[in-house]
């Protein structure tokens, strides 16, 4: 009897394993939170949206009257070289929605963390996998209906350099397969580690919304104006905009 | 031990969903308006279907939503327009006589609405392959300004202002939340189970009816000059290419270009199926031409020459008067009568 129950649990747990595509983690293991906050900038001031010029590295004058990115799969090391990943990673960060620019990351393990990854944009299996919700929900204007594809980073502003009619400046960078792919995956280490248990770490991202058109390619509003499709522009600006983040405090 | 009784009783569980998971589904209902899960069938010799239903499991419940939404109204913005407004069961769902769709107030596209049917077997869809899953498709005509011009936060409101509604969607969903996601997942069930595969051909094909010996000449003939691309048992091989229209500089399309943005793409298009051909017209993606017999023409004397032309089109096809009569003979034993007239498929009562 004893060693049919052992067999018949044995049995049960691979059936569990097999049948549940979630993980379940382990009991034992104490978790707690980590709080990331997103901070956009221009250069060293914050970044406001529609009432304040700002000047590019190509010396153009502009003003940003949207930006909005995805920030997804965000998975954290830990000092003994394990990596933590969060459950349903998509977030999206807009600037006028201030309630967007903060979230927690729950169940992680207790323990102490050096450095975080994430891919700023939607993995690429997630822009084919057909109607999503949350964060991914296409009411949330970050996807293009006639060309199957989220805009992973959209910056709409103004600049007087634009031919475009009032001068519009409108960068909706997407594209996840081929040469031009936007999608950019970066880890940033800590300052100096945190520790995660009881009390809830931050960690705080600074998102510097100059660095989209300073380097390595800059851009000039009188030759760059619109991006509206996948192509060799949004790759330049993603090019971009992989070195726009860094982390300015992670600690309690 | 108490525990391990309970692991028990859950696989016990398992073990009963899995024996009664392989009993046949039944099929879609007309009648009912409720019900579990329901078998999605793939005629016999098809290719196994793209939309799969993985993550959408097709129910009669989920299937009448689509189809209640499908034939609804206030999907537009002013309430006049159904998405079978543009896709009407008698023409296989596309837009009789309409060369470009015809939206609200009065409002012209720029291309003709294809007909729907065998979209589980789709892999991108639009005349230029734009969107790649059936689930993101019903977002476009909803909020194109020259078709539905609604916004999906607009739609939602309808939707989950009706009695009704909730009703479905809790049978479907678990819960009355109405989102965008569980409204496209519905109208999929509704489209992906819209399958049209009883035409005279089908019969012919699996040994149960017969074709005159003018359609079997058309047969032959089609296979030899137009089966490269209009491939069976699908009739299409969903690739893009240009078949050598002239361009229309008013519409100025560039077709599969404006999704790639490559040069090699200009002015190619998705072929189409030409599975219920005799009742879709008019033909093309700008539906330029009104008959079967102009279309054939087309392929004869009508070809324009440029860098994107398909290969095999550089000399039109050739063919005689009576071999045209007896492709477009052919061509008509694609129309499935039972699938235009399926009560399934039908505007609920
Ligand atoms: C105003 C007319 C109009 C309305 C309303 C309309 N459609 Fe369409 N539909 C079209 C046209 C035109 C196309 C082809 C567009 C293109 O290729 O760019 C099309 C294409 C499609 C396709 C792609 C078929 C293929 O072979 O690629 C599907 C699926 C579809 N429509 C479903 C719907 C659904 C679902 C609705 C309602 C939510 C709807 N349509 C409402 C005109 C319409
Ligand atoms: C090189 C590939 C190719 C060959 C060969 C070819 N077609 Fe086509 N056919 C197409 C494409 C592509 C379209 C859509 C073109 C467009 O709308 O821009 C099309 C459209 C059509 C249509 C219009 C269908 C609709 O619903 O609008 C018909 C009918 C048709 N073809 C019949 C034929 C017949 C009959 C033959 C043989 C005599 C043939 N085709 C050979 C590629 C081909």
């Amino acid at each position: 009897m004893r060693t049919k129950t052992k067999i018949w649990s044995m049995l049960s747990f691979a059936a569990m394993v097999a049948l549940s595509a979630c993980h379940k983690k382990d009991e034992t293991t104490p978790t707690g939170k980590v709080k990331l906050e997103f901070f956009n900038v221009a250069g060293g001031s914050n970044l406001n949206l529609n009432n304040q010029w700002y000047t590019n590295a190509n010396g153009d004058s502009f003003t940003v009257s949207r930006f909005n990115y995805y920030i997804s799969n965000v998975s954290l090391k830990s000092a003994n070289g394990a990596t933590y990943t969060e459950a349903n990673s998509y977030h999206l960060v807009q600037q006028e929605d201030l309630t967007s620019t903060s979230f927690d990351m729950s169940d992680v393990p207790n323990g102490s963390y050096s450095s975080i990854t994430f891919t700023i944009g939607v993995d690429s299996l997630h822009n084919v996998s057909g109607a999503q919700t949350g964060a991914l929900d296409p009411v949330n204007g970050m996807f293009w209906s006639w060309n199957t594809g989220y805009i992973m980073l959209k910056f709409e502003g103004n600049s007087p350099k634009s031919t475009q009619p009032d001068g519009k400046l409108m960068f909706h960078c997407g594209g996840f397969s081929g040469a031009n792919s936007v999608l950019k995956t970066i880890t940033l280490n800590f300052p100096q580690a945190i520790q995660v248990n009881t009390s809830t770490p931050h960690v705080h991202l600074q998102a510097d919304v100059l660095q989209l058109f300073n380097s390595p390619n800059k851009i000039d509003f009188s030759n760059l104006m619109i991006i509206h499709m996948p192509g060799a522009d949004a790759k330049s600006i993603s090019d971009n905009y992989a070195n726009m983040f860094t982390i300015t405090y992670a600690g309690a | 031990m108490k525990k391990n009784l309970g692991i028990i009783l859950f696989v016990a569980c398992w073990i009963v969903v899995a024996v009664v998971g392989c009993k046949p589904d039944p099929s879609l209902d007309p009648q009912q308006d409720n019900g579990g899960p329901v078998a999605f069938e793939v005629p016999q010799g098809w290719p196994q279907p793209v939309y799969t239903f993985q993550n959408n499991v097709l129910t009669q419940d989920g299937f009448q939503l689509g189809r209640k939404l499908f034939y609804d109204t206030r999907l537009s913005r002013d309430n006049t327009i159904s998405c079978a407004s543009c896709h009407q069961q008698f023409a296989a769902f596309s837009h009789l006589d309409h060369p470009l769709s015809h939206g609200i107030n009065g409002l012209f596209g720029k291309r003709n609405a294809p007909g729907l049917f065998n979209e589980a077997w789709l892999p991108t869809f639009f005349w230029d392959g734009g969107v790649i899953n059936m689930e993101n498709q019903p977002i476009n005509p909803i909020e194109n300004p020259v078709e539905m011009d609604e916004t999906m936060p607009e739609v939602i409101a309808k939707v989950g202002a009706d009695a009704d509604y909730i009703k479905r969607f809790k049978a479907v969903f678990g819960d009355q939340e109405v989102n965008s996601q569980r409204i496209f997942k519905a109208l999929a069930q509704f489209m992906g189970a819209m399958i049209s595969s009883n035409s005279r051909y089908d019969q012919y094909a699996r040994g149960t009816g017969s074709l005159s010996a003018q359609e079997l000449n058309g047969l032959t003939l089609f296979r030899a000059k137009c089966g490269s691309c209009h491939k069976e048992p699908m009739f299409t091989d969903y690739s893009f290419r240009n078949n050598g229209l002239i361009p229309d500089a008013s519409l100025n399309d560039s077709g599969r270009a404006h999704i790639t943005g490559l040069a090699e793409d200009m002015r190619k298009f998705k072929v189409p199926s030409l599975r219920n051909v005799d009742l879709t017209r008019p033909y093309t993606h700008d539906g330029r031409f009104n008959t079967l017999d102009a279309m054939l023409e087309h392929y004869r004397t009508g070809i324009y020459q440029s860098a994107t032309l398909d290969t095999s089109l550089r000399n039109g096809i050739q063919m005689t008067d009576n071999e045209k009569q007896d492709i477009i003979a052919f061509l008509k034993t694609l129309t499935d009568t039972t699938f235009v007239k399926d009560p399934r498929f039908a505007e609920p009562k």
